[in-house]
């Protein structure tokens, strides 16, 4: 039980020393991403071979019998660089090791001695064939500054005293000590804003609740992170739980919260389970409850599972999920901060915002607003995903440019390839072009060009990605995840993806990407909540991109990025083909006929678009034809 | 005094609770599916979208109306997104109009108009959901569902029961009963609340005009049609008349010339229920038993109490409904006068209710295995009859009902109204108990439209308790409240519909619903004014009708033919789930998963007896079921294990039901061997 900030920082202090007794320490990445490469083996060989080397300590031992030496292998968070894993950092000269298998783990624990790092787990540049020892110095980490992320693969979760080494709950103590006006007010001037999506000052809805009297109120984390190829919550709801947990404390303090509520996603089993313990933990030791840190203020929390349904993440629907009723958004006003959960002034808050939160109030405004922009400060995650060399979550400075963030931190373009398009903010961001490749990521340039920063979720997409395909299944995604109350979305949305079914079965027609446009418009200006507001955006703003690629869908009949089966076409070139029969044998409907010998042709009525016959052809004599 | 800006106008406002209602009372009939000021703020049907300056477009029915706001109801944006919503509404609703329920009063049909949607870009509803018409009172058709919710929030909200509810999301989100089950199946009350409130054909009352037709035009039959009291003040509105003008005399001409042979009135029968009512009440109330009575002639709330308060069914007045009053005295007595046989007696009800319909067909209403009353027709059904042979309604000239049930008081006439039945009970009472004749007639505590109205009354010395509520959340409520000690009543009077049966969902469909209900029910008000007598007591026919047939109130005839008895129906009527695959087991085992054996740990039983069939091998022999409420809640969790019953099996008695179990096993195979 820690009873005042003074034992905090003692027990701080105490835990930073024994860490610091141990000649190494072995961080495993345990993320859900490593754990489906096979991280968890990973770790239980270098335990054996730590025993067998009488190396093994524990944290336990360490803090104990102040016993120097030994190495400790802990299980982290995810180290976000999911491409390269299962991840092995060794602590304290921060060497990574990648795409490790639990053969290696004898050849690392050598290295631990001889202080020859094992040179074929390093990280080699895939085009510059360079060799990175130091996490810090390779191209994906270098760039990044993390603040939400800090501790993600860093420590173990499961420890609240790993958490508390990091200057955990060093936040919270500062906020404790202050008079809650005044936590609100450093928020404020922080000017931090949800990362969630929207961007909404996150210190002005708290003066909101702050300000509505009421015999309870409620803080909401809100952990149901649905977009798709977005998991940066899911991170750090499972790298380093007591960060939210932190976060909330201060939020709670802050509006005068006495419960609240961390919301997650069923589908995030691990972060469940990290949460439920890192609960029990700070329960358990006297940073939730009753009289924290003896100031008298109590807080409880409680972690509720999601239903599966996307649209739980908007928060009036996330309410109605935990009042135990079906997720559907309700009108606004009035807003949550006014009456949301069970008609109580309620912030709901999105993890990443509030892991920002515990450092406003640890290291001050001036820091944080040291980075970013002015009317953006601080960092964001992004979640970089699709054909990009290095994909994994990253954390950056807000404003960087589109450009940094695929080129310097992702590595470029996939197989040399050139850059068509990226999807910025998941299914309700838009899609930006080459020439928004030097646009500053904050939340106001990204408004003024149709997209959102959204979670975070970053699509990078080459030549061989179809937009028109792309929007569709975005559309196809909102349709699915459209709860179904108003009009404009259940209908609008549906409407919307069976034109885009119909374009790239190419049989669209030019008049459907007018009728496209004035569904789009219509759902984004009229649906009840944010889902629908946002739903047409991947639509609208590839129409306004690439209307070129549509047209050439709907009037030339033809896909640019040879994606859309519906728009193939293949021939035989005469010239080219020998004759040997091969395409008509593999030809699953029998479209390919012709002599030995002589050149073969495909009945275009018949053929079914398969591209089995290309793959056949050893001659490449089948050719798609526009 | 606040004042907003609309569409360059300004307009003062007090205490409007929405833009919307702003903009209505301003004269702008912004159309909505969605809103209803008698439920709660649902948001859905984005038509009544507005452009506010400084915060775009936004639902005026969910935007509060604060001073200084500056709103256009109508810009190209807007008229653009609202023809879009229909538009996109269209495409997927069954619109097959020409032949559709509620063709001339769809919102969806008259809004289309409205906006000029011409073309539907969208092509046509791609699935065919099954019609539900499996209810005595309604019909559910998804295909004409535009889920708006009105239905949802009525029955959740008004009647707080919630029979309706929405299932599955986006495009295929549909509006059901759990589990996509029948009406019939399911705790609805029939009232109709949700046809009443349904904007389009996706609930309608139950249409049973042919049989109607059917036999009047039968020479052999003899149709006696009573009219219940809330009719006549609302039929003309099908007509184009004001809602509240009393229409009686006009009706009773109307259905002769369509050919029916006895024209009555319901009124007459309210009149026989307030002397039996009031008797039973006097007598309860005289020796303190079974307090507080309740109402029995409302057949949604009689249904409610079976359901969900089967302990208090002794404190419901056993009297029959009026209508089934009516019923009774035609088939039993009425025959006999005519001197016809009574299956040639055709006795046709006019309502204002829906529930009635499920009334008629209760067997408890049935003479010699047939029913009392043959058919019921709402008001809305009455009126497309009129429509159909082309007689000017409005025009007609009014004749009398016929003697002697054509006869009422004004005390049988209030009943149609919230509080009616109440005062009905007074005008006797107060004289009955008094023994001095009662000048002033009317009680003013008991009339109005709040939810719950409380009152009392000085009868000689003693104090009589009465609440009278509508609407079943309110009734719930009352209920709580009295069952918890916290409130305690002599007389209860609840009605299901709000306003009584003015309101009935088989009224004509109105778009201002409160409205019309109160005018409908001044109507009633305003009749028993002009009639002669409003003391049921007073009613001759009443009084010779007791004297020819049943002697006197609480006599045993009248127990026989006025009274019933009704009965619990708490348990879920359904079938059992099949948990184990075995088809060829031979010992059937239920487990009571009911909400009182669930809540003493049968569900985790369940579980262990699975996994032990399963340990020991017999899962072949066991057909391992959960079973709903086997209405033994006080002995649960209760096990039946082929017949025999076990009960207070909790988990420490799994080896006793194993034991059970296997010996069933042991002696059926004893018997195979044989």
């Amino acid at each position: 039980m820690i009873q005042s900030p003074a034992e905090l920082q003692n027990l701080r202090d105490r835990y930073a020393k024994g860490m610091a007794q141990q000649k190494a320490g072995i961080l495993v990445c345990a993320g859900t991403g490593c754990v489906a490469s096979g991280s968890l083996e990973v770790h239980a060989a270098l335990e054996h071979a730590l025993k067998e080397q009488g190396l093994h300590t524990s944290v336990q031992l360490l803090l104990e019998e102040e016993s120097t030496g030994g190495v400790t292998a802990v299980k982290s968070g995810c180290h976000g660089f999911c491409e390269m894993g299962p991840l092995v950092r060794i602590d304290p000269e921060g060497v990574l090791y990648t795409k490790v298998k639990p053969v290696d783990a004898a050849d690392i624990v050598a290295a631990l001695d001889n202080g020859e790092p094992v040179e074929r787990l390093l990280y080699r540049h895939p085009a510059t064939q360079q060799v990175f020892v130091k996490e810090s110095d390779i191209p994906f980490y270098k760039h990044q500054t993390r603040v939400a992320l800090a501790n993600c693969g860093h420590i173990d979760p499961n420890d609240i005293g790993a958490y508390i080494a990091k200057d955990g709950y060093q936040g919270a103590a500062n906020a404790l000590s202050m008079p809650p006006q005044d936590v609100v007010d450093n928020v404020l001037e922080a000017n931090l804003r949800g990362r969630g999506g929207g961007g909404f000052p996150a210190g002005r809805k708290w003066s909101i609740a702050a300000s509505v009297d009421a015999d309870q109120k409620y803080i909401i984390c809100n952990g149901d992170e649905g977009d798709p190829g977005a998991f940066m919550d899911r991170s750090v709801m499972e790298g380093d739980p007591h960060r939210i947990i932190e976060g909330m404390l201060i939020a709670g303090y802050a509006i005068g919260a006495s419960q609240g509520y961390i919301y997650v996603r069923a589908e995030y089993p691990l972060a469940v389970e990290r949460l439920r313990q890192a609960l029990s933990d700070a329960e358990a030791w006297g940073l939730l409850g009753d009289n924290i840190l003896g100031t008298g203020f109590s807080f409880a929390l409680h972690v509720k599972e999601g239903a599966g349904a996307f649209v739980c993440g908007e928060e009036s629907a996330l309410i109605a999920s935990i009042e135990g009723e079906r997720g559907m958004p309700r009108p606004k006003p009035p807003f949550p901060a006014v009456a949301g959960l069970w008609n109580k002034p309620t912030i709901i808050n999105n993890v990443e915002t509030l892991a920002n939160v515990p450092d406003i109030l640890r290291r001050g405004v001036d820091w944080f607003k040291n980075s970013g922009t002015p009317s953006s400060p601080g960092t964001k995650t992004f979640a970089l995903t699709g054909e990009v060399a290095n994909t994994g979550l990253i954390e950056v400075p807000m404003g960087l440019t589109v450009r940094d963030v695929v080129y310097t931190i992702g590595g470029g373009i996939r197989k040399q390839m050139a850059f068509k398009a990226v999807q910025i903010g998941g299914p309700s961001g838009g899609c930006l072009t080459e020439e928004h490749l030097d646009l500053p990521l904050d939340y106001d340039s990204l408004q003024q060009v149709g997209a959102m920063i959204g979670s975070g979720g970053l699509v990078v997409m080459n030549e061989e990605t179809c937009i028109v395909e792309v929007a569709r299944f975005f559309m196809e995604f909102t349709q699915n995840e459209s709860c179904g109350k108003c009009v404009l979305c259940r209908e609008g949305t549906r409407r919307m993806k069976e034109i885009l079914q119909r374009i790239v079965d190419g049989q669209g027609a030019e008049s459907d990407l007018g009728l496209l446009e004035e569904v789009g418009e219509s759902v984004q200006a009229g649906s009840l909540c944010g889902l629908g507001k946002t739903a047409p955006n991947p639509v609208l703003t590839t129409l306004q991109y690439f209307e070129e690629e549509y047209l050439a869908h709907v009037r030339d009949k033809r896909c640019p990025a040879g994606v859309c089966p519906g728009l193939k076409t293949f021939a035989i070139a005469a010239e080219d083909c020998v004759g040997c029969s091969k395409c008509a044998r593999v030809c699953p409907v029998d479209a390919i006929s012709g002599k030995v010998k002589e050149p073969f042709v495909i009945d275009r009525e018949a053929c079914i678009k398969c591209g089995a016959c290309v793959d056949a052809c050893k001659f490449g004599a089948v050719v798609e034809v526009a | 005094m606040n004042t907003m800006i609309i569409d360059g106008r300004r307009i003062s406002f007090e205490q409007e609770a929405n833009v919307l209602q702003v903009i209505r009372g301003a004269g702008i009939d912004l159309p909505t599916f969605c809103y209803h000021s008698e439920l709660s703020v649902y948001g859905a049907c984005r038509m009544c979208i507005v452009d506010v300056a400084g915060r775009g477009i936004q639902a005026a029915c969910h935007t509060p109306a604060e001073d200084g706001l500056e709103i256009k109801t109508n810009t190209a944006k807007l008229r653009r997104i609202r023809k879009m919503a229909l538009e996109l509404l269209l495409a997927n609703h069954d619109r097959d109009c020409t032949t559709c329920d509620r063709s001339g009063s769809c919102k969806l049909q008259d809004l289309a108009q409205r906006f000029g949607v011409r073309d539907i870009r969208f092509g046509q509803r791609d699935v065919k959901a099954p019609i539900d018409a499996s209810s005595a009172a309604l019909v559910r058709d998804p295909n004409k569902c535009i889920l708006c919710g009105d239905c949802v929030r009525i029955c959740r909200e008004v009647q707080g029961i919630g029979v309706l509810d929405f299932s599955h999301r986006g495009s295929k989100m549909t509006v059901s009963p759990a589990f996509n089950k029948e009406l019939h199946d399911v705790e609805c009350v029939n009232c109709g609340q949700c046809a009443a409130v349904c904007p389009t054909g996706a609930l309608t009352v139950k249409n049973e005009i042919a049989r109607a037709w059917q036999a009047i035009h039968d020479e052999s039959i003899t149709v006696v049609v009573q009219i219940a009291p809330a009719v006549r003040v609302s039929l003309g509105e099908s007509f184009g008349l004001e809602s509240g003008k009393s229409v009686m005399g006009q009706l009773s001409t109307a259905l002769k010339q369509m050919g029916v042979d006895k024209v009555f009135d319901t009124s007459f029968a309210a009149d026989l229920t307030v002397m039996e009512e009031s008797s039973e009440f006097l007598q309860r109330f005289q020796s303190g038993t079974d307090l507080p009575q309740f109402t029995s002639c409302c057949p949604a709330w009689v249904k409610f109490v079976e359901q969900y308060h089967p302990d208090i069914l002794g404190n419901l007045s056993s009297c029959r409904s009026p209508q089934q009053m009516f019923g009774s005295l035609a088939k039993r007595y009425y025959a006999q006068e005519l001197g016809i046989p009574a299956e040639k007696l055709f006795v046709m009800s006019i309502m204002p209710c829906t529930a009635k319909k499920f009334e008629a067909g209760r067997e408890e209403f049935q003479t010699e295995g047939r029913p009392d009353v043959d058919v019921v027709i709402t008001t809305q059904e009455l009126g497309r009859m009129i429509e159909e042979t082309g007689i000017d309604f409005a025009h007609l000239e009014p004749t009398s009902l016929d003697m002697p049930f054509g006869f009422a008081t004004g005390a049988g006439v209030i009943f149609g109204v919230t509080g009616g039945v109440s005062e009905a009970v007074l005008r006797f009472a107060h004289e009955t108990v008094t023994g001095q004749e009662l000048e002033h007639v009317v009680f003013q505590e008991v009339r109005g439209y709040e939810g719950v109205k409380k009152a009392s009354f000085d009868m000689a010395g003693t104090t009589v308790r009465i609440a009278v509520v509508h609407g079943l959340a309110h009734a719930a409520e009352l209920l709580k409240a009295v069952k918890a000690g916290k409130e305690a009543f002599d007389f209860i009077e609840v009605m299901a519909c709000p306003g009584g049966c003015v309101g009935g969902a088989g009224q004509p469909i109105s778009a201002q619903m409160t409205a019309s209900n109160q005018n409908r029910g001044s109507g009633l008000y305003k009749e028993d004014q002009l009639l002669q007598m409003h003391k049921a007591q007073q009613n001759p026919m009443v009084n010779s009708f007791y004297q020819k047939w049943i002697e006197e109130p609480g006599s045993e005839a009248a127990h026989l033919s006025l009274h019933t008895r009704y009965g619990s129906r708490k348990r879920i009527q359904g079938e059992a789930y099949e948990l184990s695959q075995q088809p060829e087991a031979s010992v059937d085992v239920q487990v009571c998963v009911g909400t009182s054996c669930y809540l003493k740990g049968s569900v985790e039983l369940l579980k262990n007896l699975k996994y032990q069939v399963g340990k020991d091998e017999i899962d072949e022999q066991v057909k391992l079921r959960a079973a709903f409420c086997c209405q033994q809640c006080a002995e649960g969790p209760m096990v039946l294990v082929d017949d025999t019953v076990m009960n207070r099996v909790g988990a420490d008695r799994l080896p006793e039901v194993m034991h059970e179990i296997k010996d069933k096993i042991a002696k059926q195979r004893q018997m195979l061997r044989r």
